[in-house]
């Protein structure tokens, strides 16, 4: 291909994102650095307020936590459904894709409307008479995590279904044969195997949730902020330029941290 | 012994996709209901709440918005990828790589964050029309998809399909056109069609531009959750969940569901 045919079909791409991703990425953080003593005078007073800090606490706690659940849940469910028949398995794989596709305000709503004073969960246990008056479950920290992995667990089990899938009968097989019970033969064949796709999905599950944004919105509340709604609001409701520009560049550098971490992770298991 | 282990793995996946499918069909069921605020089990049985959507002028208005947006800003995608997939994938230069990132780099960049640079620069400091800038700014939420998924096809293609088209007289252009893109056409749909779920669903990128009058769908319908809970919430969820079952049928139909998963 001749240099300037590349060029052309190259350029416009290069062109657009130059100007309308880089650029506006400059406009909004440039002014962050603007300090007559320090240039990181606004990063040192954003990391030593107690508030900000209890809301990258809460944001980095959500996340650990939910990336954990969704391993836990994920790990055996996605061996169940890698061993299942041709046709079970893509039903099962539909099922899982299926809320992935789902818009997240749904998929937030649906906890709304389980969670709720009045919702699924209150009226089942007050009927049941376990509790004298409704439980305030929504607009908890508690309903975020849960709407977090809610949102991410498909993403979990497709991705581990992929690198489980990987793994050949004769191996597992082989381990059963050996005298190794099915218990045994997971902790100590499948779980190993699997590692590098856990890590993987473990990893897009935590950046996803660090930054996700409707499920904190609705599910949150003003009293359980996270990054993602707190520069919605520094922006919208205060016009605080800069406080939204000092919060969007931590948010870039702990998704880039996040992103260069599972590069090294794959790295290490190609090689090994 | 080792039935009952099995039964225990069994019950465990049961118990998982339970819990992702329960809150979905619990949505599903209220939009059927007849009293006015939401309740689960449903009272009565009505199709009231979707004539209700359908009558909403800004719901109506938010879902043409919506996608009207999503087929231009996958469309501008595929046209700005589809020929820089190519020349990624047909050359081996050094720096072919470093660019492949660079049109990735979305994907590193919080939507919320892109939502927010556009929103400065765009809206407040060029006042751009409210269009262009949500155009804008879900062309840089799919452009990723479409680099990867045609970048993907075109990894499969056997670019001497390409040479013998042209020694047989193609020019450029032609041989592109009848050996290259026939061949990576169901990338290109898939990549379409993954594009437009993206941009029809997000939320984070359009918080910031949408405009008074002028609002998304799923913005549309967070501002309403606000202040309401009424069943046609439950109603719009369940023709958003049919629109998703379409086009999951057309992936499978394409290219297979599993292609989603990569």
């Amino acid at each position: 291909m001749r240099k300037s045919l590349y060029f052309f079909l190259l350029a416009p791409g290069v062109l657009l994102l130059g100007v309308f991703l880089f650029y506006p990425l400059i406009v909004i953080l440039a002014p962050t650095f603007a300090s007559e003593a320090s240039p990181f005078e606004r990063y040192a007073a954003f990391f030593s307020d107690p508030y900000y800090l209890r809301i990258i606490y809460r944001t980095v706690r959500i996340a650990i936590v939910a990336t954990v659940v969704c391993m836990i849940l994920g790990v055996p469910t996605s061996y169940f459904i890698s061993r299942r028949s041709r046709r079970a398995k893509s039903f099962l794989m539909a099922v899982s894709i299926f809320p992935l596709l789902t818009n997240s305000v749904v998929r937030a709503f649906a906890w709304i409307i389980v969670l709720g004073r009045n919702g699924v969960v209150n009226s089942l246990l007050l009927r049941l008479g376990w509790i004298d008056r409704p439980l305030t479950l929504l607009y908890t920290e508690f309903s975020v995590l849960v709407g977090t992995i809610y949102l991410f667990l498909p993403l979990m089990i497709i991705t581990l279904v992929g690198s489980m899938d990987n793994i050949e009968e004769d191996v597992t097989e082989a381990a059963e044969s050996l005298g190794a019970n099915r218990l045994a033969t997971f902790l100590k064949v499948v779980l190993p195997l699997s590692l590098p796709g856990i890590m993987v999905g473990g990893v897009l599950v935590f950046s996803g949730a660090i930054t996700a944004y409707t499920t904190p919105n609705l599910l949150g509340g003003n009293k359980n902020m996270l990054l993602s709604t707190l520069i919605y609001q520094r922006a919208m409701s205060l016009s605080d330029w800069t406080g939204a520009g000092v919060i969007a560049l931590v948010m870039i550098l702990m998704t880039l941290a996040v992103v260069k971490l599972m590069q090294d992770l794959a790295n290490r298991l190609d090689r090994s | 012994m080792a039935a009952r282990r099995h039964l225990a793995l069994t019950a465990f996946a049961a118990f998982v996709f339970l819990f992702l499918a329960a809150p979905l069909l619990i949505i599903a069921v209220t939009a059927f209901g007849e009293a006015s605020t939401i309740r689960f089990p449903i009272r009565g049985f009505t199709f009231e709440w979707f004539g209700a959507v359908f009558a909403s002028r800004s719901f109506m208005s938010s879902l043409r918005l919506s996608l009207v947006l999503a087929v231009y800003a996958t469309l501008l995608a595929l046209a700005i990828g589809v020929p820089a997939a190519y020349a990624l994938g047909r050359t081996t230069f050094r720096r072919n790589k470093l660019l492949r990132s660079f049109f990735l780099s979305s994907t590193f960049v919080p939507g919320i964050v892109i939502g927010y640079a556009l929103f400065k620069f765009l809206v407040i400091g060029l006042r751009m029309p409210v269009f262009a800038g949500l155009l804008l700014g879900h062309f840089l939420v799919v452009i990723p998809y479409v680099i990867r998924v045609v970048g993907a096809s075109l990894e499969q293609f056997d670019f001497s399909i390409e040479e013998v088209a042209r020694s047989l007289g193609c020019n450029r252009a032609q041989a592109f056109a009848k050996a290259v893109l026939p061949n990576i056409g169901s990338g290109i749909v898939a990549a379409f069609m993954l594009a437009f779920i993206n941009s029809f669903n997000n939320i984070p990128v359009s918080m910031f531009l949408t405009g008074p009058g002028i609002s998304t769908l799923p913005r549309t319908l967070m501002s309403y959750i606000e202040y309401s809970y009424d069943p046609s919430v439950s109603a719009i969820s369940v023709l958003l969940m049919a629109i998703t079952v379409l086009l999951m049928y057309g992936v499978e139909r394409t290219m297979g569901i599993g292609t989603l998963a990569g």
